[in-house]
């Protein structure tokens, strides 16, 4: 392989209508990396997660995002992800009466064929129903899922299955997973968990923002990352993740008080 | 007052190829059932009428009543209500147009927007050249001639509605006019007037057609015209399924197409009676269509509607026999300058009957659709029910929608559902697909197309592949 990718995000400030919410994240990510986005609930992963693939409600006041020095900040969501980024939902929408094959045998025409406008020749069916089986079996989802409405009437752990599906189906050069092993049953972790495994490797970097610790043992971070009132604010190794898990935010919020400070302020702004 | 009469207004209907400028005729040719010198030109009067029968060689109770018809339809006041109608000309009008006389149009003469869409969806030659109205007739009498045969062994006829006044004069005067009468609305009595072509079916007990009968297959001149006049009978235990109409652009030069449709189901039947327009943005389509369902009978109508500058069609069904039920399923889709006011009346006869009618509209650039609606339960007709979703899709905020449910119960132990919703496609749906790698629009039609998914998936499959398609074009905007 060639020069891996890199995902750079470079003092990075977003806002959504006047609220700042990101104010200076910086982190870099290459392809074939692991990295691991912890911090407590409201501190700005999800922020960052919709920033990074171009939502359009979250507005970039400052800095940037690049992918091998191209900047992402004035590319739609589509062209981003034609790029080879991808985010899989903390909570994916439902497209009723839209075939869950329907949509993916779109959507890999787009990003396999960066090029192609609407109305152009999708994938041939042959070829895609041969690969789409294939990935449902190895990731243990029924068959019957292809036909079904996309995300309709589907349980939260179905969805997040749904989501990782996708994953590989596209083959991101960049995948961020908000939550995707939260509200599962440990079975359903075990599989998103070895899903993820299977996946990645030297043509993935991954970041992946969660609470819990399966997802991470499967899927050993290279860097940890910590975030606090909208900035990363401690970046270490898996030991760091383990370590959150044990012990929650109490130390990371006494070593940064001016975090801590800001993230009380915004509480008690939200929260009158 | 009764809103049923209110509501007895035009329904829509079939495709037709335009008809020609007198000025435009050059190459007529001799048509032997032309006994009479007749000439085609604007207006309604009793003589225009009175040469219409007389052409046609129909007997004396047909001109009667097409003369009656036109008394009523002088008498009675345009609907104040549904769409504007201020601009139909009714002194402006071909009311019939030979088929001699239909010839010599030219494909240069079809609207750009209107080609391109053919090509856009593929149409094979021959088949653009019958929408366009630049053939009067379109080519598959091979497969029709297989059919036809097909069908006469079992007794099934199937025919052009002129012809079997002539060929079946007693079944079709027995049904004729009975279940819509011309004083039903202004635009029944219009079409009992002046109608032309459309197609007969009988159905003989016990019959069961297997595969969609549909319009295409006829080969006569006439069965797309403005003013068509439809009737089905399905006798006892028979079974049909009729498709009408095309989802290509039909282009007409003649603004006013006024049907009528006439359905008569008999105990333990079934018919379905699926049609898809889509007219040119001309044209004022005003259609009636009703069906009479008796004992344990199923009448079904699928009806979608794109196209046109007004629609006003609310396919009815009287459920008259315990066990009937009734079900109309209906899409309309107006994008710029057209109003579809569609929807659907179900009257409930007769105890233990059951109706559902599930309506989808979408509007689109300053487009207008609405959902009007009856379900009428009388006196004595206990223990029905009755289910009507209404889902509207709007998506801009130039677009409309409209809901105008009507419900009249004189029965107490009934059970009636409604349930409207309106939308817009969400952003979050929208971020979600294009997140995948959908352009904006691509995600856009993905969220139409599956919005009208459960209606779709009832139709012919050749028909849902097109109307998909054509969806798809109308979101790229690329279409006229
Ligand atoms: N669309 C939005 N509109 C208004 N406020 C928002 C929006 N998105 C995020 N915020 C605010 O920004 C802050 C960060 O939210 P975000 O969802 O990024 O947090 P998070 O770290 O993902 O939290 P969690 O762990 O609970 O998922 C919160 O205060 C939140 O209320
Ligand atoms: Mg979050």
């Amino acid at each position: 392989m060639s020069q891996p990718a890199v995902l750079k995000i470079e003092n990075l400030h977003v806002s959504v209508g006047d609220t700042p919410i990101l104010k200076g994240v910086n982190l870099e990510i290459r392809q074939g990396e692991i990295h691991a986005l912890m911090g407590p609930n409201g501190s700005g992963k999800s922020t960052l997660a919709y920033t990074l693939i171009g939502h359009p409600k979250y507005e970039v006041t400052e800095g940037s995002i690049t992918v091998d020095g191209v900047e992402l900040n004035e590319l739609d969501p589509c062209e981003r992800a034609r790029m080879g980024m991808f985010l899989a939902f903390q909570y994916p929408v439902t497209i009723p009466g839209v075939k869950v094959a329907d949509f993916l045998r779109h959507a890999i025409s787009n990003i396999r064929n960066p090029e192609r406008k609407e109305g152009e020749e999708l994938m041939p069916m042959r070829d895609f129903r041969k690969e789409l089986r294939d990935t449902m079996n190895e990731l243990n989802i029924d068959a019957e899922f292809a036909r079904r409405y996309l995300n309709d009437g589907f349980s939260g752990g179905e969805k997040k299955r749904m989501e990782i599906l996708q994953l590989a189906m596209l083959k991101p050069r960049f995948a961020i997973l908000d939550e995707t092993d939260s509200g599962l049953d440990s079975d359903a972790v075990r599989v998103v968990s070895e899903g993820l495994q299977k996946l990645s490797g030297p043509h993935m970097g991954v970041l992946i923002i969660t609470h819990h610790e399966r997802l991470l043992e499967y899927n050993i971070p290279h860097y940890t990352h910590v975030m606090l009132a909208g900035r990363i604010v401690e970046t270490g190794d898996a030991a760091l993740a383990h370590e959150l898990h044990a012990n929650g935010y109490a130390g990371v919020r006494e070593r940064h008080p001016q975090e801590a400070a800001e993230e009380q302020e915004t509480q008690e702004v939200t929260t009158p | 007052m009764s809103t049923i009469d209110t509501l007895t207004t035009p329904d829509e209907e079939l495709d037709d190829r335009a008809q020609v400028d007198i000025g435009d005729y050059q190459f007529g040719f001799h048509d032997p059932t032309d006994k009479y010198a007749f000439t085609s030109r604007r207006g309604l009067d009793r003589e225009m009428v009175a040469q219409i029968s007389e052409m046609k060689g129909e007997p004396g109770w047909m001109r009667d009543f097409r003369l009656k018809s036109l008394e009523i339809f002088e008498q009675k006041p345009m609907p104040n209500w549904g769409g504007d109608m201020s601009g139909i000309d009714f002194q402006n009008i071909f009311y019939y147009v030979k088929a001699s006389d239909r010839q010599g149009k030219t494909w240069d003469e079809v609207p750009e927007d209107i080609r391109r869409t053919y090509d856009r969806l593929g149409i094979p030659e021959a088949e653009k050249k019958y929408l366009s109205g630049v053939k009067a007739q379109y080519e598959s009498e091979v497969i029709y001639g297989s059919l036809q045969e097909d069908l006469a062994k079992q007794g099934v006829l199937f025919t052009d509605t002129d012809s079997a006044l002539k060929e079946h004069p007693e079944i079709f005067r027995e049904h004729f006019g009975t279940i819509i009468p011309p004083s039903d609305n202004k635009f029944a009595a219009l079409n009992s007037a002046v109608w032309s072509g459309g197609s007969f079916i009988y159905v003989p007990p016990g019959v069961n057609i297997d595969f969609p009968l549909q319009a295409y297959f006829r080969i006569n001149t006439e069965n797309m015209g403005q003013f068509e006049r439809t009737l089905i009978i399905v006798d006892e235990g028979a079974n049909v399924h009729y498709v009408e109409g095309c989802t290509a652009p039909t282009y007409s030069s003649d603004s006013l197409h006024s049907a009528v449709v006439e359905i008569v189901v008999k105990r333990k039947g079934r018919c379905r009676y699926t049609t898809i327009q889509n007219w040119s943005n001309n044209v004022y389509n005003l259609v009636t269509k009703r069906a009479m369902a008796y004992g344990d009978s199923l009448m079904e109508w699928v009806d979608g509607n794109l196209g046109s500058k007004l629609t006003m069609k609310y396919p009815a069904i009287y459920l008259m026999e315990p066990g009937a039920r009734g079900e109309t399923l209906s899409i309309a889709f107006a994008g710029d300058g057209q109003h579809q006011d569609a929807g659907a009346k179900m009257v409930h006869c007769a105890p233990n009957t059951s109706s559902r009618v599930i309506s989808k509209s979408i509007s689109k650039d300053g487009g207008r659709a609405g959902y009007r609606g009856l379900v009428k339960v009388e006196n004595g007709a206990t223990n029905c029910k009755s289910n009507v979703v209404c889902d509207a899709l709007i998506l801009d905020s130039k677009s409309r929608s409209d809901t105008y449910p009507y419900i009249e119960i004189d029965e107490d132990d009934v059970a009636i559902e409604h349930e409207a919703s309106v939308s817009k496609i969400a952003e979050e749906q929208l971020l979600y697909l294009m997140s995948r790698g959908m352009t904006e629009t691509e995600a856009s039609s993905m969220i139409v197309t599956g919005f009208i998914e459960p209606l779709v998936k009832e139709l012919p499959m050749e028909y849902a592949v097109e109307l998909n398609r054509l969806i798809e074009l109308q979101m790229e905007g690329s279409v006229g």
